[in-house]
């Protein structure tokens, strides 16, 4: 899809793209939310809403085009999965927190995840949001760091010194996790345990993951593929 | 006004739950409210960015919510939550702004609020109350309440004199009626000063004031009252505690032109910011920016 409309962010979906996997088929229940807050991955949320089967093959195909309902960051007013448009850096935390608030507000069940990328740790809303969420002890909410390394213009390290991200975060009440993004059993494993405080899983991941040319590579942050790439790309998936 | 409000919302929560969030302000006047709301009172802490957020996400849920703070802190800081996260889902999270235009005095211009409205209506899916009297805030409170979109409700000083009769709640209302040549349309809380002035004058020695307190103008159209008597005196004036970009005048200059109406003489009182780069009470930076009912008066030779 991503090659058909010519566009890029597609490093950003590959390296998210388990982790949404997972929560959609193996972990979200009716009442639960889920929030892209890296609104550059929407293409692996629309593939997940597509293995669901919420989505044609058609309708994919319009991914990034005029007349589409599929623009490159999810928009809220299409799919029940998709409660806010995303896009811009920062925002999805805040919000998860604040439907994770009203759920215990209200008596509800349901618990709330957020993927987020690393680079967007950057933004001061996430530290506002993470302050707040701790005090309010919002045990129903998991972020997940999509901690790839890489961002719009360096490494997280080269822009930020974002790592060792685990030791900035150890100072929050929350539980902490840190494992594989691409593992999808162990994935499945620590975001399905239970906790009495807000969990943060810095899921270590591969930018590009799964196309040896892409991986670690931060032009693929923006690069759409060419004809050949995108041959290439296919042989390496259908060899795999 | 915010006494009023806190008043208004404790009532109300005795009628419905709602969510409360402010930015750590409110010492003093919030109290009986947090005294009833137990947990749907929050203090979000100085963290308006994540505040407004948090209120979209609540919303989202299904659950009334209320945001309050200093009215700068509220509407610039957080602009783009406000844009995206509130405008553009069309979530009715209502957000209370004390002091707007200059009722931070000497506080400094940090605290004013100058282009609160004006930048606000650029967003789709919004509208602001502009309360201009004490009696407003029980109406806007209870209109508020059941907006199907988000809302800025801009709390100022109670400024008219207490003897003073208002009309019923309506947003655009004529306060005094008088037979000088000229319509004086004056946006919120400013128009108490105005008033003060004139009430006690004869009609003939005082210009017809017209007072709005809703907009934009698409949902809030003058009346036909108004345009009656705006066709005959073809003048009109308009104050504003607010900058000339994007305030009232120039909502209702594009306003009369897309109608046809054609008037005569067109006057615009507005906030003009810090021209000497020096600082007082609100009486002072009104004075500074010529809106002051004084200045007002002077320049239509209404003063004695």
């Amino acid at each position: 899809m991503h090659y058909e409309s010519g566009v890029g962010h597609i490093g950003g979906n590959l390296s998210a793209l388990d982790t949404i996997l997972v929560l959609f088929h193996q972990v979200l229940m009716k009442e639960d939310d889920f929030v892209l807050s890296k609104g550059h991955a929407a293409g692996a949320l629309y593939i997940a809403l597509w293995s669901l089967g919420r989505l044609s093959d058609n309708e994919l195909r319009s991914f990034h085009k005029d007349n589409t309902f599929l623009p490159g960051h999810p928009p809220f007013n299409k799919f029940e999965e998709i409660s806010f448009s995303t896009g811009s850096l920062g925002h999805g935390f805040p919000l998860a927190a604040g439907i994770a608030l009203a759920n215990r507000i209200k008596n509800e069940r349901g618990h709330v995840f957020c993927l987020t990328s690393d680079g967007e740790w950057e933004e001061g809303s996430n530290w506002e949001t993470l302050l707040f969420a701790s005090h309010h002890n919002l045990f129903n909410l998991t972020v997940l760091i999509d901690a790839n390394g890489l961002q719009g213009f360096g490494t997280t390290g080269e822009v930020a010194s974002l790592e060792p991200l685990t030791k900035k975060l150890k100072g929050f009440e929350i539980d902490l996790f840190e494992t594989n993004g691409h593992n999808a059993d162990d994935l499945r494993d620590i975001i399905i345990q239970s906790s009495s405080r807000m969990r943060i899983i810095i899921l270590r991941t591969i930018k590009g993951h799964g196309i040896s040319f892409m991986e670690n590579k931060m032009h693929w942050h923006y690069l759409p593929l060419t004809e050949k790439q995108y041959s290439l790309a296919l042989k390496e998936v259908e060899a795999s | 006004m915010r006494n009023l409000i806190c008043h208004s919302l404790t009532a109300l929560f005795k009628r419905e739950p709602f969510v409360f969030l402010t930015g750590d302000v409110g010492f003093k006047t919030l109290e009986p409210l947090r005294e009833i709301m137990g947990n749907y009172f929050i203090n979000a802490g100085v963290a308006e960015q994540n505040m407004i957020s948090v209120a979209a996400g609540i919303c989202r849920k299904g659950l009334s919510v209320w945001v309050y703070s200093i009215a700068p802190f509220c509407y610039a800081r957080p602009f783009e939550q406000i844009r995206n996260d509130l405008a553009l889902h069309k979530l009715p999270v209502k957000i209370i702004g004390n002091g707007g235009g200059y009722g931070y005095g000497v506080m400094g211009p940090t605290h004013h609020a100058i282009e609160d409205y004006g930048s606000l209506l650029t967003l789709q899916n919004f509208h602001a109350f502009i309360p201009a009297f004490a009696d407003d805030i029980g109406s806007i409170t209870e209109k508020s309440r059941t907006f199907p979109i988000p809302s800025y409700i801009r709390l100022g000083l109670c400024e008219e004199p207490k003897d003073f009769e208002i009309p019923p709640y309506v947003p655009w209302r004529k306060v005094l009626s008088g037979k000088k040549d000229t319509v004086l349309v004056i946006v919120g809380a400013i128009a108490g000063s105005y008033i003060h002035h004139m009430c006690a004058r004869e009609k003939n020695l005082r210009p017809e004031i017209w007072v709005v307190t809703e907009l934009p103008l698409e949902t809030n159209p003058p009346p036909d009252e108004f345009l009656k008597r705006l066709k005959v005196v073809k003048k009109i004036g308009i104050i504003e505690e607010h900058v000339a970009q994007g305030g009232f005048g120039q909502m209702m200059a594009l306003w009369l032109l897309k109608k046809g109406i054609t008037i005569d003489r067109f006057d615009h009182f507005h906030a003009k910011g810090y021209p000497t780069h020096k600082y007082g009470s609100q009486h002072f930076h009104r004075k500074e920016s010529g809106i002051d009912v004084e200045n007002v008066l002077d320049y239509y030779r209404l003063l004695n």
